[in-house]
């Protein structure tokens, strides 16, 4: 479904170019804190993110995951070390990107279909063809008939639809996301993963995810990768050998996710504690 | 009930004002009264004024206005915007703007005067000042609130840098531009009718200064009376406008949407 502007939709691409492969090496990443001192936030990190592949970060709080995702995607740079896609340093925002963030990033004065529709707009799609393209996403995460309604008039649930739609639509080869579920309560966060993993199978990107959620992160990754906390490096990669497709609300209970969830847990715990302490002892 | 009380009070007040004056307890010659300034405005729209019809001046001042309102307005909101977006400008400016915005505006009329002449475009010219600076500092806030997690999106959508200030900058600050316009066009017409009243020929202004010389309260009642009508009639367009381009806003009582 290509068009004059060369813009794809998205459909079953996987048989046409595979998507990029995602590289990080020697990644570090220094702030300046508020007293003026440095502060490391990342430290040596390499990762790489074969392609089509999930592949899902998960570490204690404030270890630097977010900058990971932001660096990526063009909205920081990292202090030392590169970050290619394809074996190409990145510049700014690639097109080829997508980011689904934490906190509604759906703009709240445009109606569901313009912001599904923002994306390709943006990209020089014309009107017609965008909205055609933009009702298709809503029909496929379950929006249809909500095309005309402003972002307040939605739930949590709702809105996150809209997100994902809005992110999809542009067929990024690179998903990143942000824990994208966080806001949701358990049930819907459930849902939202199982149908998370339906879409993206159907779009055959690579996709890194940044989550708190080790149950999601299992269920959910090929790969989980264990970051220590700050200055943040990698710990320890685990292979998810789960066979796909999954069933997100089920998977948990097989006795392999099980196995799994304790070899993780007990890697991740240590850095969770640490990380925990240091926060709450004053210097 | 509400209306009914509003009514009540003005009544009320129209009443003892009458009163004071037909009982001689206030002179009439200085304070006026509301048959004498009814008497004026009949006088006015059946006889016309003696610069013209009553419509003529109203037309007058309403142009000034209008025009003064849309100049004000544009500069003010796209000087706003780009100096809410780009920081050095900013820094570099502030002390100008600061200062400009601390001359007695209404002394600068009488330099336009001596400028722009007797005609309308100084009147035009006063108002765009009155009206710049509010517009302006709304602009200017409201293009600095703007959600850093919106513009990162949308350019990480594809927008262009002029894709983000047009469609992410200028809606994300419209409730604080909506907000300055009433007061802008209420600066607008208090722009043309006090220039005017400082030298003009034609518009509301004019007819308040020379009842004023004539010693003729109700003459100046009358001017008021007929400026406020028009202040407010324009106040009902935009607060419509405002419902139109705002209703993307959760309504004030209901701060969660359930479906």
């Amino acid at each position: 479904m290509g068009s004059s502007t060369g813009f794809e939709a998205a459909g079953p691409d996987r048989l046409r170019k595979p998507p990029p492969l995602l590289a990080l090496n020697g990644v570090s990443k220094r702030f300046r804190g508020p007293d003026g001192r440095a502060h490391t936030a990342l430290e040596a990190v390499d990762l790489t993110v074969a392609p089509g592949r999930f592949c899902v970060l998960i570490g204690p709080t404030g270890c630097g995951k977010s900058t990971i995702l932001s660096m990526i995607a063009g909205l920081a740079r990292p202090s030392e070390g590169s970050i290619l896609i394809d074996g190409q340093p990145v510049l700014g925002s690639d097109p080829r990107t997508g980011f689904m963030f934490q906190n509604d990033a759906v703009f709240p004065w445009k109606t569901v279909l313009s912001n599904v529709m923002a994306g390709p707009r943006f990209r020089g799609v014309p009107k017609r063809e965008a909205a055609e393209l933009a009702r298709d996403w809503l029909r496929r995460v379950g929006l249809s008939g909500f095309e005309t309604y402003f972002p307040y008039q939605l739930s949590g649930g709702m809105r996150k639809r809209v997100a994902l739609a809005q992110t999809l639509i542009n067929n990024p080869q690179i998903l990143l996301m942000d824990e994208p579920f966080s806001g949701l309560d358990a049930q819907t966060r459930q849902i939202m993963s199982e149908e998370l993993l339906g879409l993206w199978e159907q779009l055959g990107a690579s996709v890194l995810m940044v989550t708190h959620d080790l149950e999601e992160a299992i269920a959910l990754a090929d790969t989980v990768v264990v970051l220590t906390a700050g200055p943040a490096t990698v710990k320890k990669e685990f292979t998810v050998d789960l066979p796909r497709p999954r069933r997100v609300r089920e998977v948990r209970f097989q006795p392999r996710f099980v196995e799994l969830h304790e070899q993780i847990w007990s890697c991740l715990s240590e850095e969770v504690s640490l990380a925990y302490a240091r926060a709450t002892t004053s210097p | 009930m509400i209306i009914g009380i509003q009514v009540t009070l003005l009544v009320g007040a129209l009443g003892i004002w009458q009163a004071l004056a037909s009982t001689h307890t206030i002179d009439v010659f200085f304070y006026g009264d509301p048959a004498g300034t009814w008497r004026q405005l009949m006088d006015w729209i059946h006889g016309g004024t003696t610069e013209g019809p009553l419509w003529q001046q109203i037309w007058v001042t309403l142009q000034e206005a209008l025009l003064g309102f849309v100049i004000g307005v544009v500069l003010g909101v796209v000087c706003g915007i780009v100096l809410g977006r780009v920081k050095l400008l900013s820094e570099i400016l502030a002390v100008y703007i600061g200062a400009f915005n601390s001359i007695p505006r209404i002394v600068l009329g009488s330099i336009f005067i001596i400028w722009f002449g007797l005609g309308m475009q100084s009147k035009i010219a006063l108002a765009v000042l009155l009206i710049f600076f509010n517009v302006f500092f709304n602009a200017f806030q409201g293009a600095r609130e703007v959600d850093g997690g919106l513009i990162a999106n949308a350019k990480l959508l594809g927008a262009s840098r002029l894709d983000v200030i047009l469609q992410v900058v200028v809606p994300s600050a419209f409730s604080w531009i909506i907000a300055s316009l009433r007061v802008a066009f209420g600066l607008a017409i208090t722009g043309s009718v006090v220039g005017e009243m400082l030298g003009a020929q034609q518009g509301l202004g004019t007819l308040i200064s020379q009842a004023q010389g004539n010693f003729n309260p109700n003459g100046v009642y009358a001017g008021l009376l007929v400026t406020t009508i028009v202040a407010l009639g324009a106040e009902g367009l935009i607060t419509l406008a405002e419902r139109r381009l705002l209703r993307w806003r959760p309504p004030r009582h209901a701060l969660e949407a359930e479906t």
